[in-house]
């Protein structure tokens, strides 16, 4: 496999609650995490809501700075970018969001829109109207749709239009935010194929969030699995799926609706009682003990780390350990 | 659709059209639809956004809300032995009928519940109005036997609970037992569980399929989740921007789905215990219902197209047992129409 990209060491963000003058707690939406993402893959983030899979992805563009931990993008820590090189990082790591509703500005055409980030990094386009014209085809759109606002498209039109929009930067890597949980789902299969597309072709590299199973394990090579702010499982796509180690994955695994009635009907089901506690005081030692059918002694004392139990499959979990 | 081998119908909608009247145009939201719910099943309708889903589940008690209005049809209700069209009813019996022999749980339990009363009394009061208790002492405490039947933990406590108080899945699971409290003959779950986390919607469907069992309940469940389909229903009716286009029972529907357009929505939806090279998906986008198009309304997305989709609309008909498709492509081989 080739090398990381991405390399993240000892992730966290907690955030302040409640309190006048002091804050009576925080919210620790994510508590030391590490993995990596290498050249051109997919990595897929799950988890239920809640569990932080938002914050890393902003966290790694930095557009929330982490309370501790260091993030390196292509060897340099981005933790500590300023200025000029900050500026240059921006243009190569970018994001798509989940809701193309709010992310595109209603007083803006299409091609304002997709100009506007180019002319903040001023970048030398020789004639915009081609340029843009050019990265419309690109995303399934043609010049027609030039001068039109986006209260004049669909909501799979509109995450073409802010596809379009972060390509025009031709980034390096790209964090996709849920990018079809506001589809329908015939066009949700049209735009993760357009990604995919563009992956291939422009060797892009993604951190691809999504709480949908079925989704994630459609676009991604790795995946992995957050609970209430650590990564408890992480593994190639297959893997994950045929042999999932960690009781939340085996649990979250078991618990999606399969689309085909007679694979429901033979399929193992392992439930988890209860539902995911609140970051702001999470349970001690491991996170999932609360809800885990293995519980032990030693999951209420004490936290397990993330460990490399098979070649490239790894899980935080003392029955592993 | 008489062939329902000696079950006996509780709902019986036909030929329903329902407009809603705004400054853009009319929105022509259903068009034709005719469906049999049958006693003791669970059906469901399935569709996308905009579908007609929620429009259509709401005739059954007449509270399409303005600017809609029902234009055309009939919702047949078969209350022991008698029938009656729901849509020619007085406010004040379809009073008797919502809530008591219909009732509702909809997508969003935080807007379903109140937030200035105990979920106890809440539950006491819908009994209270319909009679089913003589006060609200005596609700309080078939409250409590109602939240344990859902399986809330400490009941007696939870009663007493605002809903802020209670989770996401808790609070779900209070609207179900709500929905259940004067035992209903027809229980309609609107999207019941797409607010909730994966691992939860699986409890409460475990709890609705569980429910199901134990009381005999009919249940209608509108999803856009083919996975809440497969696990939950016993037939199911696919509905495309204001039709249904076809009807089946729910292992006939996955394994050989008929109409274009739900072998496209099979095909679109990653399956994660499947390997997939690609997701085949469905071009276009759904159409607007000011101006559907004419013939067809899958037409302009659909890979089989023929002249006569363009200009006339299919009529639905009979492909196998219990199973019904709207589509030239069936419309011609015979099986005559339903």
């Amino acid at each position: 496999m080739s090398e990381a990209l991405i390399k993240v060491e000892g992730l966290k963000k907690y955030f302040p609650v409640g309190g006048i003058l002091f804050t009576k707690g925080w919210v620790k939406a994510v508590d030391n995490i590490s993995f990596e993402i290498r050249k051109g893959e997919t990595l897929g983030l799950v988890g239920e809501s809640g569990c932080g899979k938002t914050t890393t992805g902003k966290l790694i563009l930095r557009l929330l700075k982490p309370t501790a931990g260091k993030i390196y993008f292509d060897g340099e820590d981005v933790t500590k970018l300023r200025g000029k090189a900050l500026k240059e990082f921006r243009r190569q790591a970018n994001i798509v969001f989940q809701d193309p509703y709010s992310s595109l500005d209603p007083r803006m055409t299409v091609f304002n829109i997709i100009m506007e980030p180019v002319r903040i990094h001023k970048i030398h386009v020789d004639d915009p109207e081609e340029f843009v014209i050019k990265l419309l085809y690109e995303v399934g759109l043609n010049e027609t749709h030039l001068y039109r606002y986006p209260h004049e498209f669909s909501g799979g039109q509109r995450q073409r239009i802010a596809i379009a929009r972060t390509l025009a930067l031709r980034p390096k890597f790209m964090v996709l935010d849920e990018p079809t949980s506001a589809l329908d789902v015939s066009v949700q299969a049209q735009i993760l194929n357009l990604l995919k597309d563009l992956q291939r072709k422009y060797e892009l590299t993604y951190l691809f969030i999504s709480h949908n199973l079925g989704v994630v394990k459609y676009m991604s090579d790795r995946i992995a699995v957050m609970y209430l702010g650590k990564l408890v499982e992480l593994a190639p796509a297959k893997k994950l799926f045929e042999s999932p180690l960690h009781p939340y994955t085996k649990a979250l695994l078991s618990s999606i609706p399969i689309p085909d009635p007679e694979l429901a009907k033979s399929k193992e089901r392992i439930r988890v009682s209860g539902e995911p506690p609140s970051p702001i005081n999470p349970p001690p030692g491991c996170r999932f003990h609360p809800r885990c059918p293995h519980t032990t002694e030693r999951c209420r004392r004490e936290e397990p780390v993330l460990k490399e139990v098979e070649k490239d499959h790894f899980v935080a979990c003392w029955l592993y350990a | 659709m008489s062939d329902g081998e000696g079950r006996k119908p509780l709902i019986e909608v036909k030929n329903l059209y329902v407009y809603f009247y705004t400054y853009a145009g009319i929105v022509k939201a259903i068009e034709d639809v005719s469906f049999t719910i049958y006693r003791g099943e669970t059906f469901c309708l399935v569709g996308e956004t905009g579908c007609g889903k929620t429009v259509v589940s709401r005739t059954l008690t007449n509270i399409v809300p303005p600017p809609g209005r029902i234009v055309k049809g009939k919702v047949l209700y078969h209350r022991d032995g008698e029938v009656i069209n729901i849509l020619d009813l007085p406010e004040s019996k379809l009073r008797e009928i919502r809530g008591k022999e219909i009732a509702y749980i909809i997508q969003d339990p935080s807007a379903a519940l109140d937030p200035l009363y105990v979920v106890g009394y809440q539950i006491a009061e819908t009994m209270v109005d319909h009679g089913t208790v003589k006060d609200e002492k005596e609700g309080f405490a078939r409250a409590i036997k109602l939240l344990r039947e859902v399986l809330i933990p400490d009941p007696e406590s939870r009663a007493k609970a605002y809903p802020h108080e209670l989770s996401g899945g808790m609070r779900q699971r209070v609207v179900i037992s709500m929905g259940l409290s004067n035992e209903p003959q027809l229980l309609i779950a609107d999207e019941p569980t797409s607010y909730l986390d994966v691992t939860v919607q699986a409890q409460v469907l475990d709890l609705l399929r569980e429910l199901k069992k134990r009381k005999g309940l009919t249940v209608l469940l509108i999803t856009h989740d083919m996975g809440v389909v497969a696990e939950m229903c016993e037939r199911v009716a696919v509905l495309y921007a204001g039709n249904i286009v076809e009807v089946a029972p729910v292992d006939e529907l996955f394994k050989r789905p008929r109409h274009p357009y739900t072998v496209g929505l099979l095909r679109a939806v990653p399956n994660p215990l499947t390997e997939i090279e690609k997701l085949e998906s469905i071009p276009g986008t759904v159409p607007n219902l000011i101006n559907p198009p004419p013939g067809c309304r899958f037409h302009p997305r659909c890979p089989h197209t023929t002249e006569r989709c363009r200009r006339e609309k299919p009529p639905l008909v009979r492909v196998g047992p219990s199973h019904y498709v709207r589509c030239w492509l069936y419309a011609e081989k015979g099986g005559g129409e339903a």
